[in-house]
This record gives C-alpha cells, structure tokens and sequence, in this order.
C-alpha cells in the first residue's frame, strides 16, 4: 500500500509540525502535487505527493507533531 | 554556474514575493541554478506561519494595533508562507531573499537556517559589534536585542523568503505595533551601536559577497540522491 512518510529535513530534525493538509481525505491528488505544509524552527516546508491516487487515509491532524519517518498518509 | 543577483532598491513588499515566486518557478525548472533577492521595503508587516495556518485566516494576536489604524501608517499586511511569526520590514532595513536549491548545497533545513545566520555576522563582522545567535531563537542578536531575524520557506527543496537585517534606528519604532516572531523580543538596529552613519548601499554589498561566498563554497553539481520518500 503506497504510504507517505514524513522524509528527512536534515541531520539532528527529528520532528516538525504538520500545519496544513492541502488535500482531505478522499481527494483525487497527483504526483507532486503540494501534499501537506510542515513547520520546524523558522522554516515551513511543503511535502509534495510521491504518487497519484486517492488519499484515502490520513494519520495526523493540523497541529499535531510528526515523527521523522512516520506515516502520515496512505494514497491508493 | 548561473548565480543571479537582483537588486530591487527600495520597493513594496508584494512586488518582491511576487518576484520571489516567479524566480522560484525558474529555479523549479532549472531555467535558473540560483538567485539572490536584495531589497528594502517600504513598512509592512507580514505574518508567516504559526501565526497562520496555509488558507486560514491568519491568527493576529501578535499584531498589537488594529489594521485599519496601520493603514492610517501606510502600513499593510501580508500573510505569507514563510516560517516564523509575525514581523516587520521598513526601509531602514535590508532584506535579503536567496532562492536555493538545497539539492545542490545540503538538503537540510537547520543547517540553512545556520548559513543564513553565519552569512548576516559574516557581513557585519566589519562594525566590530558583539554578536551571538542563541540557540532555539533563529536571529542574530547584540546584547540583548535582536538585530536580524530569519524566515524561510522550502518547497521542492528549493528556498525562498530569507532574512532581515536591522541597519537604520529610526525605522524600529514601528516594531512597536507588533510583537516580534510573537515573542517579548526587544529589537536594536547595527545603527545602535555605532558612531558612525550606516551605509546601506554597502552593507547591501557586503551582503551579497558573502552569499556568493556561501554558494561557491557549497555548491555541488550534481543533486543528492533521491532519498526523500526511502
């Protein structure tokens, strides 16, 4: 099952923000499209989508603090 | 290497993004390997995140006047994609926007973060003043005022938005209407500690050499390995 991780941003970042999901649950998205917005320090960094599908599953709300390597969605 | 300077000189704040924007498209496309915006802003506040949320409205509470008493002041709002919170940007300022692609120097955002902040004490080793960055509070600081701030934003690993240096002391009276990166922060301007009148148009050079210097020094032909999605 496609799962998207929350990637590296760099050595010693071991968590960031997840401020904005761009799609909701059930959206159509294709591959590069701007998936979710992440906050870490004075930086925000915008995860684009590795695949086209369905998001059909997300783990994280806006808000919430995401774990480098964590699965934060499923797109199928 | 095709490393692009663009002076702006004095302009508004919503010229500049735009042409942050479209510079970063160029970047995206690698129509362009890289580019270095400078300019001053006539007085705007602008509002990055966590202040906002991307297509939210904005959360003001760190902007302590009302907007329509900072229209009265010529003064607009901006929300914007940077991080960081709240700040304001005058023409006693310089301001610096370097479009990047971490993908040819180091894809990591902290490690940046540091650049910014080395190149700013870099190019103003010159005045001799006492300067430290303090650890979890991205800026440069003098004493115990910050006279630098940073706010970046990363889309595709490739950067924009960037930094603020303070040069003028009469520009800081407008910090005034905010609470700075949403902090009890206390702002001073390199004017502040110098006899001497600051030259803008120097600095601004002084700046633009050290980022080359950075990206020279940095710069690695080829993109590192596609590990975003291992």
């Amino acid at each position: 099952m496609p799962e998207v991780v929350l990637p590296s941003l760099g050595e010693g970042i071991e968590k960031a923000t997840l401020t904005y999901w761009y799609f909701k649950q059930g959206d159509k998205i294709s591959q590069k499209d701007d998936l979710a917005e992440f906050t870490t320090d004075k930086a925000t960094f915008n995860l684009p989508s590795p695949f086209s599908g369905i998001l059909s599953k997300v783990f994280f709300n806006e808000g919430d603090t995401v774990k480098v390597g964590e699965k934060i969605a499923i797109i199928e | 290497m095709d490393f692009r300077i663009l002076d702006l000189g004095l302009i508004d704040y919503k010229s500049a993004w735009e042409l942050q924007k479209e510079t970063l498209r160029q970047v995206k496309d690698g129509r362009l390997n890289a580019a270095l915006l400078v300019c001053s802003h006539y007085p705007v506040i602008t509002l990055g995140r966590p202040a906002c949320s991307a297509g939210k409205q904005a959360e003001r509470k760190n902007i302590l006047i009302s907007e329509s008493e900072l229209n009265l002041r010529g003064i607009k709002i901006y929300e914007v994609e940077r991080g960081g919170d709240v700040t304001y940007h005058g023409p006693g300022q310089l301001t610096a926007y370097p479009v990047f692609n971490l993908e040819f120097l180091r894809k990591d955002i902290h490690w940046f973060l540091r650049q910014l902040e080395g190149i700013i004490t870099g190019c103003l080793s010159q005045f001799g003043i006492d300067m430290h960055i303090r650890q979890g509070l991205t800026g440069v600081w003098a004493g115990k005022f910050k006279i630098a701030s940073i706010g970046i934003a990363v889309k595709n690993w490739i950067t924009f938005h960037g930094l603020s240096i303070n040069l003028r002391k009469d520009d800081l009276a407008n910090f005034n209407f905010i609470r700075p990166c949403g902090m009890e922060v206390r702002m001073a301007a390199l004017e502040n500690f110098c006899d001497k009148e600051i030259n803008i148009c120097r600095v601004k050079e002084d700046l633009i050499s050290e980022f080359r210097n950075f990206y020279l020094l940095n710069y690695r032909p080829f993109k590192e390995a596609e590990v975003m999605y291992a």
